[in-house]
């Protein structure tokens, strides 16, 4: 395989003229950005310069360029070699600065921002594992066929774990079950886990409008919030409690999206994405602005708590009263309320859950499935186009609501903050990047997108552009979803039994 | 009379600037038909680059307005305009030929990204710029209401009316204009014919960006502050006076522009300031309901 290498050839001037021109542009980028931050003090210069910064990125922007042009070229040797060689120096110096204090090798890293030097270094074992590969296994994964392959691989990975789905879905939902008593589990992994949670059922709400239904919403957060408000100024006004106001709150929501769907659901798909879009951010000015019945930018607080059929999670519950741990002799104990959070939570996405799978065999949600893949053809076999989105979009509002109202009785406040745009892309990337229409890939991209973020949340401040970030990569790299794999709900009957052998081929 | 006088300027102006991002949105979308949601955020960092410019400028002592002007607004064309282009390279090629959610999906994941790597390079905080081009003319002085035409809204006007003629004279008489309608007419016909069509898109994308940035500036010296959100708002308003124009049209981009723009100063000043930015996406929405071509759009046919 060695000699393969070799006979390929290999143009190292344009190779070298390729990486100069990406470190040029790398240069541009960052000159102004990087390179000069504005001061907000007023006293001293208004700018300060890090042009160290800009020189360091153009560097490794060219040498990375030309490693890959390396790989491309069949060269890896050099490539695992130098990456390696940067990957451990690198490495090394980043663990000698965490373990010792004082200046000393630190100068010689390329960024004053410890979390950039590990993405550096972390890209360099990325880059040297590549080169090994490419150095014992003489395959390039570079190329198209390569692509296409994989491609091939995924989708049959996102088949198998659908096919799979039937026995680990009860298996993951059995450890949800649990989860509150695995040893391990404190206070802020619970909180993590009801955000998880939250989001799922989110998540597996607006799959009804935009993965069954085919109608990108970027507005799902309007529905979140009326759910939220609609609990919160019930509850406040009216003295009612959380499961008094849960379907109340559900059929505001779902009479907004109705609302809203009846004039705009007959436009095409991404005029009606901005539609939505700004009616999410509507509803955020007007709860921002309508000061005397929304209480304004000062948010909605004092939301009552939800009970346990009457008994309320105190510490003291008010006289002739009991609470959850006297009335069933328990030691109180704060905790009791979040686990109790959690299981409403879970209940409600199990039931989110549950309604879109039965839904989806009843004729309407055929039809959201017919709908989603040609309207044109389901016009002249006589579906209603308009109504039978408009229940696409009044159901999915309805468990936005659901999930609203949740949302403001675990927070016990709520206010316009809390329901901004970035909350629509966060849920829409969940459904989109977990392929659309799959279930379990709602679950997998809310515990990757919000589970992962959470639980690191010392890198708060690279948060958000990781999350951009990984919404462009796993697009571009699987443009459908991370586990897309589309198949009819429903099929003739010749090909369920008797056929099963046929049924690999026939996938689509 | 003074006073609506007045909200014409202001909102004249006001409308030039949202009228040179909605070219952005207008042209991406006649030639790759997808909403490129992080437009707003290109016309961001085309702010960012113009105050870190005039600053720049300031410490080295440059302090002849025009002088630092014209390096500013060519500093931060050129600038802006690679992100522009990079933005294509890396968000947008990859997925052409992809399922339309994709690109919106990697444009509101770009939109995200940027936003922060911006918030994370310059702070949170609002950035304060002293204003460069102060005075103004003064009309009607013995009225009611004095109106000024300040000269900063007269260079804003001239400005935006120079590169309207540029840009248009660009797509009626060169052969990249010529090659620009050709790939909004048809991608594969173009290429099939000769033309490099991934080179006409990132030119589209480096105009587009551009065109951002001196709105960026002007934005910058209207308002005399700038922060890392101001994208979001500025994008949306710009997306639907695209739509209102008639998507794909690049006079209906402008006139779209204007119209917010006047819509948007005559909402504050005869009714609510609070509720102005719900009256740019009502008229959206209305727009979209009644006249889903906008103004002077050409109808969309749909073939089976």
């Amino acid at each position: 395989m060695h000699a393969n290498h070799a006979r390929t050839p290999f143009d190292l001037g344009a190779a070298l003229k390729d990486a100069g021109l990406v470190a040029g542009i790398v240069v541009l980028l960052t000159v102004a950005l990087v390179g000069a931050r504005v001061q907000d003090i007023s006293s001293g210069p208004p700018v300060v310069f890090r042009f160290d910064d800009v020189i360091a990125a153009a560097l490794l922007a060219f040498v990375g360029r030309f490693a890959i042009a390396l790989l491309r070229g069949g060269r890896p040797r050099p490539v695992l070699i130098a990456a390696l060689a940067f990957a451990l120096g690198l490495s090394a110096i980043l663990v000698h600065g965490v373990t010792s204090a004082g200046p000393g090798l630190t100068r010689l890293l390329p960024f004053a921002s410890p979390v950039i030097n590990w993405v550096i270094a972390i890209a360099a074992w990325i880059l040297s594992a590549r080169a090994a590969w490419l150095q014992w296994h003489a395959t390039s994964t570079l190329d198209a066929e390569a692509r296409e392959a994989r491609e091939a691989r995924m989708d049959r990975l996102g088949a198998m774990v659908q096919t799979w789905a039937r026995f680990f879905g009860p298996l993951l939902l059995g450890v949800a079950v649990v989860l509150p008593f695995l040893p391990g589990i404190d206070r802020r992994l619970l909180d993590i886990a009801i955000l998880v949670v939250t989001y799922i059922m989110l998540g597996w709400g607006l799959n009804i409008v935009v993965g069954l239904a085919g109608l990108l919403d970027l507005g799902y957060v309007a529905f979140y919030a009326v759910g939220a408000y609609s609990y919160a100024l019930l509850a406040l006004y009216f003295d009612l409690g959380f499961w008094t106001c849960l379907p109340f709150a559900g059929i505001m929501a779902a009479f907004a999206g109705i609302l809203l769907g009846f004039p705009v659901l007959r436009l095409r798909g991404d005029y009606l994405a901005i539609v939505t879009l700004g009616f999410g951010e509507m509803i955020r000015i007007i709860l921002l602005n309508w000061y005397t019945f929304t209480n304004g930018p000062d948010g909605l607080s004092g939301i009552p708590r939800p009970t346990l059929f009457g008994l309320p999670f105190t510490a003291n519950p008010p006289e002739g009263q009991a609470s959850f741990h006297s009335f069933f002799g328990l030691e109180y104990s704060p905790l009791d309320r979040i686990v109790f959070l959690y299981y409403v939570i879970l209940g409600l996405a199990l039931v989110t859950n549950l309604f879109t799978l039965r839904i989806r065999k009843l004729p309407v949600g055929r039809a959201w499935e017919a709908l989603r893949e040609d309207e044109i053809a389901c016009r002249s076999l006589g579906v209603h186009p308009r109504n039978t989105k408009l229940t696409a979009f009044a159901i999915g509002a309805m468990f936005g609501g659901f999930g609203g109202s949740f949302f403001a009785t675990r927070q016990g406040f709520v206010s316009p903050e809390s329901f901004t745009f970035i909350e629509s892309a966060m849920i829409l990337a969940i459904v989109v990047l977990g392929g659309m229409g799959s279930q379990i890939g709602v679950v997998f991209a809310a515990i990757l997108l919000i589970g992962l973020p959470e639980v690191f949340r010392e890198l708060n401040q690279y948060r958000m552009l990781a999350f951009g970030l990984a919404m462009v990569a796993i697009m571009v790299w699987r443009p459908r979803g991370l586990l897309a794999h589309r198949e009819p709900t429903v099929r003739l009957a010749d090909h369920a039994p008797g056929a099963a052998d046929a049924a690999p081929e026939m996938r689509t | 009379m003074g006073y609506f006088l007045q909200q014409l300027i202001n909102g004249l102006a006001l409308g030039m600037i949202y009228g040179l991002i909605a070219i952005g949105y207008t042209m991406v979308y006649g030639i790759v038909g997808m909403i490129n949601f992080a437009h707003g955020e290109i016309f961001m960092i085309g702010a960012f680059i113009s105050i870190i410019t005039f600053l720049v400028l300031g410490l080295v002592g440059v302090g002849w307005v025009p002088l630092a002007l014209l390096i500013v607004l060519v500093a931060t064309m050129l600038l802006t305009s690679v992100y522009g282009w990079a933005l294509e390279r890396v968000a947008y090629r990859p997925l052409r030929g992809s399922p339309r959610l994709a690109a919106l999906i990697t444009a509101i994941g770009m939109s995200i990204f940027l936003q922060n790597y911006v918030q994370l390079l310059q702070g949170a905080r609002n950035k304060p710029l002293q204003p460069v081009i102060t005075g103004g003319a003064r009309f009607l002085e013995g009225g009611d209401f004095t109106v000024t035409l300040s000269y900063l809204q007269m260079l804003i006007i001239l400005v935006t009316i120079g590169l309207m003629v540029g840009f248009t004279m660009l797509i009626n008489r060169t052969a990249l204009g010529r090659a620009q309608r050709a790939c909004q007419q048809d991608l594969g016909m173009a290429a099939l014919v000769g033309i490099d069509v991934d080179r006409t898109i990132s030119l589209t994308f480096v105009m587009g960006a551009s065109l951002a940035s001196v709105a960026g500036l002007m934005f910058l010296l209207n308002y005399g502050v700038i922060d890392f959100y101001i994208g979001f708002l500025a994008g949306v308003k710009a997306f639907t006076a695209a739509v209102l124009g008639g998507i794909g049209s690049v006079p209906g981009a402008m006139l779209g522009g204007l119209l917010i723009g006047l819509i948007e100063a005559f909402w504050s000043a005869y009714f609510t300031v609070e509720y102005k930015d719900v009256a740019a996406f009502a008229i959206l929405v209305l727009v979209l309901i009644f006249r889903p071509t906008g103004l002077l759009g050409k109808p969309e046919v749909e073939k089976v």
